[in-house]
């Protein structure tokens, strides 16, 4: 098997995976019935996506693991989402500046991965970039609404883009999957994105007449499967059926 | 008799006439439009029954958005999510029909979040498995299209449009439904108890979603005559049964009913006795999650108020910078 492919997929599907989940967990409880359809509809493509990098994993794997095997039963030490996309739905405005950190990344990473050689993965990409450009188009509106909506919606959107800035860092960071996978121009080299990903939010920030944070101290492990202790908690849901009833079909 | 008098009773005539004239049209099949003249009482039911219809599709996203972060497999997740989104749909649609009538929005949840305005009983039942997804469904939806075909013809014109396009999908999420609880039904002795359980816990909720008995219905007869209604709840329920005891067969499953069977002189299953009280204890708000339906609706809607008051603020905001931009 293409250890190296398959590991790469997994650090790109993961992302949407959990962030999915989180996503799905606001269905009902949106502020507002606009938004509710919006974030379910977020959590419905990026489940999507999942799907698609998955069912190419599980042929690759080539050992009667499925998509739903990949995606709820490895142990939490395997799965190598960014801490970002993990992090809960403190309150809308965690909502909207998590998944805005990660949509900017997503957008450009996708652009870059539409250029892999390797056929599937450029072709999940190029479906994937018109869920993803939506995405990226919510999320700022909406950053702007609440950055220049009113003071109260200011305090906690900046206190949000603030306590989140520490996990932006790793979207940068390479694992042994991803440098294989970029010598042979399969994967995207992220480092390269750094520069283009913090002018971007850094633009949008300003729009919305908020502060980029300063701090550069950050947090890192996802990509290599240390979590916070919030992902427990979040694949008790996502696995607990598969673990209930094991080897069944749904 | 004073001028004043007498133009109280012309206009008495003149809303004699129209009502007869509005009869007529309803009569003809014509459709009624927002703008069309309506009789009070028309206007006062149709908000009464669109807006509970609405309210019905956003509390009924709760019991299912339940098992959205628990789905079984990443295929039921996604249809799932794809199912609860068109509920939200559907009540966005319905509000907006609704507002045609001359209420908003805001007025309309107020109704909910007070008790004033009531939802679909049905949601006041918890969903404790997997299998429940297959039971609301296959039985909750199911009874719903029953409630709702006829309404694609009712006379109000934005209602009965916006029917036509939510009796579309709630048809395929009645598949849906039946084929989750096909797949449990074939497969393994746990997953066909999970089936049989769930079927056990809908099947009379769901009889009663067809509402009150005719001798306790209070608006059919009215109802009928503006073809806000067709057949009457007993002959619904009726309908529903007979043709959902079959696809229990198919699934193999019984129906959790010691009386019911095939009358072949009528042609349609002799049932059981409906438990009413039971009906009424949920109507009155004292069923299993009657409390805590209420307070997620309640819950989302005092703790999005920064969030809709910014976008408010942004928009009146960026409405100023236009208009400096045009001067």
């Amino acid at each position: 098997m293409k250890q190296n492919l398959y590991n790469y997929i997994l650090g790109i599907a993961d992302n949407s995976l959990i962030l999915g989940q989180r996503m799905g967990e606001l269905c009902g409880h949106g502020p507002s019935l606009e938004t509710d359809i919006a974030c379910t509809n977020i959590s419905l493509d990026l489940f999507g996506q999942v799907r698609s990098y998955f069912q190419y994993a599980s042929k690759l794997a080539g050992d009667g693991r499925t998509e739903d095997d990949i995606a709820m039963l490895r142990q939490e030490r395997e799965y190598v989402n960014v801490l970002l996309v993990e992090q809960p739905n403190t309150d809308f405005a965690y909502t909207i500046a998590r998944h805005f950190l990660f949509d900017v990344y997503h957008l450009l990473f996708l652009t870059e991965l539409e250029k892999s050689k390797d056929l599937t993965l450029s072709a999940i990409a190029k479906k994937c970039i018109k869920e993803v450009r939506y995405h990226e188009r919510f999320t700022s509106d909406w950053m702007k609404r609440l950055g220049d909506g009113t003071a109260e919606s200011k305090a906690k959107i900046q206190e949000a883009i603030n306590d989140l800035w520490t996990y932006t860092d790793e979207l940068f960071h390479q694992t042994k999957a991803d440098k294989a996978m970029v010598a042979e121009g399969i994967g995207v080299d992220v480092t390269k994105l750094k520069d283009a990903y913090y002018e971007k939010v850094n633009e949008v920030l300003t729009e919305a007449t908020l502060e980029t944070p300063e701090s550069k101290y950050f947090q890192k492990g996802g990509k290599k499967g240390i979590h916070t202790e919030h992902m427990g908690y979040l694949l008790a849901e996502l696995q607990y059926m598969q673990r209930a009833y094991p080897n069944m079909e749904w | 008799m004073s001028p004043e008098r007498k133009a109280t009773i012309m206009s008495e005539e003149q809303i004699k006439n129209l009502e007869k004239q509005f009869e007529e049209r309803i009569a003809r099949d014509e459709k009624i439009e927002p703008k069309d003249w309506m009789p009070e009482k028309y206007r006062k039911t149709h908000i009464r029954q669109m807006s509970q219809h609405a309210h019905s599709e956003i509390v009924g996203m709760l019991p299912e958005g339940n098992w959205i972060t628990r789905a079984p497999s990443l295929r039921r997740k996604v249809a799932l999510l794809a199912k609860v989104q068109d509920e939200a749909g559907h009540g966005l649609y319905l509000y907006s029909a609704t507002e045609t009538l001359g209420i908003s929005r805001d007025e309309m949840y107020e109704q909910l979040h007070t008790g004033k305005a009531k939802y679909s009983s049905i949601f006041n039942y918890p969903t404790i498995t997997w299998a429940d997804m297959g039971a609301i469904g296959w039985l909750v939806d199911g009874a719903a299209i029953i409630n709702q075909v006829p309404l694609c013809n009712t006379s109000y014109g934005p209602y009965a449009r916006a029917m036509i396009r939510v009796c579309k999908e709630e048809s395929f999420h009645q598949r849906q439904g039946f084929e989750i609880m096909l797949k449990l039904s074939n497969g393994t002795p746990e997953q066909k108890e999970m089936a049989q359980d769930a079927l056990n816990r809908w099947w009379w909720p769901a009889l009663m979603m067809l509402g009150p008995t005719d001798a306790e219905s209070v608006h059919t007869e009215q109802s009928m005559k503006w073809k806000l209604k067709r057949k009457s709840n007993d002959d619904l329920r009726q309908q529903f049964i007979d043709q959902t005891v079959p696809q229990a067969d198919i699934l193999g499953l019984t129906i959790p009913d010691p009386d019911l069977k095939w009358n072949e002189e009528r042609g349609s299953y002799d049932f059981g006795e409906i438990n009413w009280d039971e009906f009424w204890q949920v109507v009155k708000g004292h069923g299993p999650c009657n409390k805590e339906r209420m307070k997620a609706r309640v819950g989302a809607w005092e703790r999005g108020e920064w969030v809709r008051d910014a976008a408010m603020a942004y928009a009146e905001k960026s409405q100023e910078r236009k208009k400096k931009q045009v001067i």
